[in-house]
């Protein structure tokens, strides 16, 4: 009788397929199409515009810095964190929703609350005036300052993206039972050692879904940004925003949307062959 | 190997007492059980031996050194764990070798012991296997065999078998005696499996409610209870505790009364094991009152009552007794424990043997 109704599954899974397909496939094939035609037949002139533009090569250079400095930080600070409130008996919970503020603030909430920080008449020159450290308002988010204004995109996307890190690896550790910790610590193992031989392997599959998740958001960054450094800073899809919206060219917009995806398929591809999850050798 | 001193332990959890001031001293090469139901302190004693939970007040002295304070690392010691924590991302030799790997031994070394734990434990041909590849009792074996190729002073057991099936369970048990007679290490065993404690055990430490209530041979502690909770806790079916009451000394038992201990007032609790009776004719003995008789093959099991209080006794296979009869027993004055009824605890006199 239940081999009888082995469509079911089938057809309760089929409207979350359709659903997706629909405004997710169909969308990605029209704007791979639009990426790769002009005036309806098959072309690379939106690619070839799309490289030969000036801010071509400084968006993917900027992209990519960004992702660098930011992505490895926030895995670092995310690991001190989920490995802190471990040792935390009372108040866990308290924390880590105080940990997770930046989770519910949208992207460019954030960039206009690091703006408020760090433009010349923010908060951060007003504390410097007021120690005497600065005699008058400094720039920090010019086009003249480019470390500075790099710095303090970095820190802001670190602010607001190293929660998600954080829940990934907090769940990740909790799947760690205690006694694997204890063992090692019975013969012989320091905390370092701990940590970097039975702590990290074991969680390795959210290692690899935070970083992935991470990374392919970093290579998104857009409104944080936009927020702080507007056109001094050009990003990918900064770009893709620019083409689309300032110069109305749909096809070379269409063209960085599928760069971004490439990279993000490959950086993708990158952690699953070099994190590589063994279900056999999990807990 | 090193012997292990106990001293006036205490640990509480807040306004909770999990341990009353325990102590005990465990003999070099010694194999002490501690047993008792779950939240009897018996987990937490161990921990805090093996310096995974720092006590409240008192002092563990292994070898003769106060170890209080001291990490677990530097204390020699090995253990098992009862879910194992046989680490999964380390093949079987890794696991066995990660004790001597922390010490910095040698590779010829790392080898010779490995070898000789795995072949204790005869797991030699799983040596290159991931643990998720093995059995229960497999991983159980590896987690024994990664303790004993540090050849510790001091082996901690942490209901090492509670989670192996019933059949496995008594293959491991005898096995791990046959293994640890051999190396001779000082190892305490917790438990909560009395048969497991007995079979073990040199000497048993039965806890109850963050205090150890006798310390013994298993066989001591199993005919001579010092108190009601240990008879009830040893022994299938567990001891009977039959209040009756006491004139001029002695109490009425058919034909021989049974002389009860001088300390004794009005009433005395006599505990009785189920199989230290002997059937008598009705007059000559105490009488119970038999509801259900169960030929189990090898005796037979008779639930009734004596003195309206329900007990269990075991007769031969060979005597024939049908639920509902009212029999005789005869009583052996040498295995009935006396107990206060006040206090809960037996008389000396029986404990002097």
């Amino acid at each position: 009788m239940t081999n009888n109704r082995s469509w079911i599954p089938y057809l309760l899974i089929l409207p979350s397929v359709a659903f997706l397909a629909l405004l997710f496939i169909v969308p990605l094939l029209q704007t791979i199409w639009l990426a790769f035609s002009d005036n309806g037949v098959p072309s690379p002139a939106n690619a070839q515009r799309m490289m030969a533009d000036i801010n071509f090569a400084r968006s993917i250079k900027n992209t990519f810095l960004l992702t660098l400095a930011v992505v490895p930080v926030q895995l670092a600070i995310a690991l001190v964190m989920g490995t802190m409130v471990a040792k935390v008996g009372r108040g866990r919970e308290t924390i880590l929703w105080v940990w997770t503020i930046p989770l519910g603030i949208s992207d460019l909430a954030a960039g206009l609350v690091w703006l408020s920080i760090l433009q010349n008449s923010g908060y951060f020159n007003s504390l410097l005036l007021g120690l005497g450290i600065i005699e008058r308002q400094a720039s920090w988010l010019s086009y003249q300052t480019p470390v500075a204004l790099f710095f303090a995109i970095a820190v802001a996307e670190i602010w607001r993206g190293t929660a998600i890190v954080m829940v990934i690896i907090v769940a990740g550790l909790n799947q760690v039972p205690r006694e694997f910790r204890e063992a090692a610590e019975i013969f012989g193992a320091g905390a370092w050692t701990r940590f970097w031989r039975i702590t990290l392997p074991l969680i390795r599959p959210a290692l690899q879904s935070a970083l992935i998740l991470r990374t392919v958001l970093a290579f998104e960054v857009f409104a944080v940004v936009y927020a702080l450094g507007g056109r001094n800073f050009p990003v990918l899809v900064g770009e893709a925003y620019n083409w689309q919206n300032q110069n109305q060219n749909y096809g070379v917009a269409a063209a960085y949307a599928v760069l971004i995806m490439i990279i993000s398929l490959a950086a993708t591809m990158i952690y699953l062959k070099a994190i590589k999850v063994d279900p056999e050798r999990l807990p | 190997m090193a012997n292990i001193v106990i001293d006036r332990i205490r640990k509480s959890f807040g306004t909770f007492e999990a341990l009353k001031e325990v102590s005990l001293t465990i003999n070099d090469g010694e194999f002490v059980s501690l047993l008792g139901p779950s939240g009897c302190g018996k987990t937490t004693l161990l921990r805090i031996i093996a310096g995974l939970e720092t006590s409240t007040s008192g002092d563990v002295l292994i070898g003769g050194k106060s170890v209080t304070g001291l990490p677990p690392k530097e204390r020699g010691l090995a253990m098992v764990f009862q879910n194992y924590a046989v680490f999964p991302h380390m093949t079987v030799y890794e696991n066995v070798a990660f004790g001597l790997r922390m010490q910095k031994a040698e590779d010829a070394r790392v080898k010779a012991q490995v070898e000789k734990a795995a072949g204790l434990l005869h797991i030699e041909q799983y040596l290159d296997r991931y643990p998720n590849k093995l059995s229960g009792g497999q991983r159980q074996r590896v987690a024994v065999a990664r303790a004993l190729a540090v050849e510790p002073k001091v082996l901690l057991m942490d209901e090492p078998l509670s989670n192996l099936d019933a059949l496995l369970r008594l293959e491991m048990r005898t096995e791990l005696k046959t293994v640890l007679q051999s190396a001779g290490t000082t190892t305490i065993y917790v438990t909560h499996d009395q048969t497991e404690a007995m079979g073990l055990s040199d000497r048993i430490a039965v806890m109850h409610n963050g205090v150890v209530e006798q310390v013994g041979t298993p066989v001591d502690v199993y005919n001579y209870p010092a108190t009601r909770f240990v008879g009830g806790f040893i022994g299938n079916p567990p001891m009977n505790f039959i209040k009756v009451p006491v004139t001029n000394g002695q109490v009425a038992a058919g034909s021989e009364p049974l002389m009860a201990p001088k300390e004794t007032g009005d009433e005395v609790i006599l505990g009785l094991r189920g199989e230290a009776v002997q059937l008598a004719p009705l007059q000559l003995g105490l009488e119970m009152k038999v509801r259900v008789a169960e030929p189990m093959g090898s005796h037979l099991l008779l639930t009734g009552s004596i003195h309206d209080q329900p007990v269990r006794v075991i007769l031969p296979s060979s005597e024939t007794v049908r639920s509902g009869d009212v029999i005789g027993l005869k009583l052996d004055p040498n295995r009935i424990t006396w107990l206060s009824p006040e206090s809960g605890k037996s008389f000396p006199a029986a404990m002097a043997r």
